[in-house]
């Protein structure tokens, strides 16, 4: 919904939320998730906002809400409530107003040290309790700058400064997020530093309601709440889809020739698209793909990238779509390409009518509202697509990755029959139990998967740290590598073993980057290989319908399964029985255990 | 401003701010009258009026006001 994204009307948003919310709550396919709100100040307007922002996500949160200013009591005393409700995440929204004591100016070195340590004990106590007590994910608010400077320019220095005591304290807060999984922060420094802090402290709402921001600036703060757990849930964007004239360089190639283009330092028109060149290439490094789709001839556009001043060359894009095609079209050409969804775009395009287009025949899909070239950066940034939360290895190299099926694709085409083409790759796969270095990416994978995905059931790195940890589990990871590189993990199978010698098939997923390689057969091998070591005599397989998982509609039927039950909503189940043999049914792979 | 104009502004803030187009506020309405205006609503109609009257309240005022009436007098008085 436009009115929930960057740039927002805050004042509308507050205004309007229970309307918005019923017109939110008209569609479906939401994943529900029980959020625990322990406040250190009232929280009821923060929780309300989060709400808006987490439906817009597809995650339709269940709350429960700590009384006035119990974080800590709840934390470590304990509640039957907060027991009983057994959150999938805890905000833990605390301020510089929950500081129980700042240092004076007669506190020497030491006392200041002992009051910052016993500050952040105080918190760590409180995240340690919660963590033995629920399988959860934490964020935990930093804090924010104090309103007033006693000291001046020195408060940031001197170690009496509040401002001092607090940034040391919050150095404290990111060395424990450093070292500890499913514990976040949510920077409200940054958030109330971009907001203007004057404002966000103004002190109305601190004395009349106990709110220890204003209520206009909640609604950000929210935002950036709601991209912490979206990106926790893999609802983060993949890929961005550029267009080129005027949005990566001034003017129009075509028209203008590419020495007349704005990019680079000479002039002001020519910098500012210089630093949003430079501000796309640094998402490769993160991970996104970068793509373009522009109405251009192609020979235009490959000459505009090529401009000796510019960053972005043709080969940072993996897709380049440089022709006169409807804009939308040219979208779904580049998804079908990549075997991504649509929907995990950002496209990046100053025209409000072709964004409008995009916008309307592709569902989900981000066009952010881009004015004039001096906000795109902001503009994007503060939309928080790609928020980092759990960032793996495969993410540095995904790059390359497609570039090295852009290469098997080119192979392909040299051979006529399709097995000849999988032996020539020369797979070797890795398939195994979990190990503890891959439950970042398994995770991560859970949540990112959806086409090549049987359940569609997400799991948390607490989840997956859970499955591990059960003996009830055959749970396997499968890893692909060929000639032209290293797929790292793309697949995960997690079975359930029930009343002896039952195997029921929670999770099934694949990545798209490996489709048709044939190592859906070679994990089914490997599985049936574990289920018989655990006396397993029958396996059940479940196929649950949505919008984007039609590729396996089929798959158990493929693996050799008998169709036991549908359902008038599609689900089916599927059993195969494998007490009496069952024959391998990869023979291009080399696997190893 | 009019008190008549000030009124079915007003009106229309209360009707957003509740999701409730049978709301017709008078002079004399208080939170008794209304069912979802709790203390935590309160705080978003003060700053969904201020939001359409360009106004802001002081504490005092806040703390001070007992019905709708005094609000509108509020508002005339900083017009």
């Amino acid at each position: 919904m436009r009115e929930l994204e960057y740039p927002f009307d805050a004042n509308y948003l507050l205004k309007n939320k229970r309307r918005i919310k019923k017109s939110l709550l008209e569609k479906n396919n939401f994943i529900e998730k029980k959020i625990a709100i322990l406040g250190g100040s009232t929280t009821s307007e923060i929780k309300n906002m989060l709400e808006l922002f987490l439906l817009n996500y597809g995650i339709k949160p269940i709350f429960y809400e700590s009384e006035y200013n119990k974080f800590y009591e709840d934390a470590i005393f304990g509640n039957e409530e907060l027991d009983e409700f057994y959150p999938d995440i805890i905000f833990i929204h605390t301020t510089n107003r929950n500081i129980m004591e700042y240092p004076t100016m007669y506190d020497d070195e030491k006392t200041i040290n002992q009051m910052l340590e016993t500050e952040y004990t105080k918190f760590t106590k409180i995240w340690e309790s919660l963590f033995s007590k629920f399988k959860c994910t934490i964020i935990q608010n930093n804090f924010e700058y104090p309103f007033y400077r006693l000291l001046g320019n020195k408060d940031a220095v001197d170690i009496h400064g509040k401002t001092n005591f607090i940034t040391r304290l919050n150095q404290k807060f990111y060395d424990y997020a450093n070292k500890t999984k499913n514990f976040f922060i949510n920077d409200i420094n940054y958030i109330s530093s971009c907001y203007g802090l004057d404002k966000w402290a103004n002190q109305f709402y601190w004395h009349m309601y106990k709110y220890a921001m204003e209520v206009p600036a909640i609604p950000y703060l929210s935002f950036n709440i709601a991209n912490i757990i979206k990106s926790i849930y893999g609802k983060n964007k993949k890929a961005l889809v550029l267009d080129l004239d005027n949005t990566l360089w001034g003017g129009i190639v075509g028209d203008d020739g590419v020495e007349k283009i704005a990019i680079g330092p000479e002039v002001p028109s020519g910098q500012v698209y210089s630093e949003f060149q430079n501000y796309l290439k640094e998402h490769k490094n993160l991970g996104i793909i970068l793509n373009i789709n522009s109405k251009n001839e192609y020979e235009n556009a490959i000459a505009g990238l090529n401009h000796p001043a510019g960053t972005l060359k043709p080969d940072d894009f993996i897709i380049i779509k440089a022709n006169w095609n409807p804009k939308n079209m040219n979208i779904k050409d580049i998804a079908e390409e990549l075997n991504l969804g649509a929907d995990s775009f950002v496209f990046v395009d100053d025209n409000p009518a072709e964004r409008q287009i995009c916008k309307n025949y592709i569902e989900g899909i981000a066009t952010p509202e881009i004015d004039v070239p001096e906000n795109y950066i902001r503009i994007i940034d503060h939309n928080g697509y790609f928020e980092v939360t759990n960032f793996s290895n495969e993410d540095l190299k995904k790059n390359e990755l497609y570039k090295d099926n852009a290469k098997r694709s080119q192979m392909m085409s040299t051979f006529e029959n399709y097995d000849d083409y999988l032996l020539s790759l020369k797979m070797k796969a890795e398939i195994s139990s979990f190990k503890p270095i891959y439950l970042e990416r398994i995770s991560q994978l859970s949540n990112k998967s959806n086409q090549f995905n049987l359940t569609t059931k997400r799991y948390s790195l607490a989840d997956i740290e859970e499955v591990n940890e059960n003996d009830d589990y055959i749970k396997l990871y499968g890893k692909l590598e060929d000639i032209f590189g290293d797929n790292g993990v793309i697949t995960v199978v997690i079975g359930n073993i029930k009343n002896k010698d039952e195997l029921h098939i929670d999770l099934w997923i694949m990545s798209c980057r490996v489709l048709k390689r044939n190592m859906e057969f070679a994990m089914m091998d490997m599985l049936v290989k574990k289920a018989k070591e655990r006396n397993i005599k029958t396996i059940y397989g479940y196929y649950y319908p949505t919008q984007k998982n039609k590729m396996v509609n089929n798959f158990y039927n493929l693996q050799g399964f008998e169709e036991i039950s549908c359902d008038e909503q599609g689900n089916k189940i599927y059993k195969l029985d494998i007490s009496k043999g069952y024959i391998n049914k990869n023979n291009v792979i080399e696997v190893e255990e | 401003m009019e008190k008549s104009e000030v009124f079915e502004r007003l009106n229309n803030v209360f009707r957003d701010v509740f999701d409730d187009d049978t709301i017709v506020v008078k002079e004399e309405t208080t939170s008794k009258d209304i069912e979802d205006w709790d203390s935590l609503e309160h705080i978003n109609l003060i700053v969904a009026v201020e939001q359409e009257f360009g106004m802001k309240f002081n504490m005092n005022e806040v703390t001070t006001m007992k019905n709708v009436g005094d609000m509108v007098n509020i508002i005339i008085s900083r017009s």
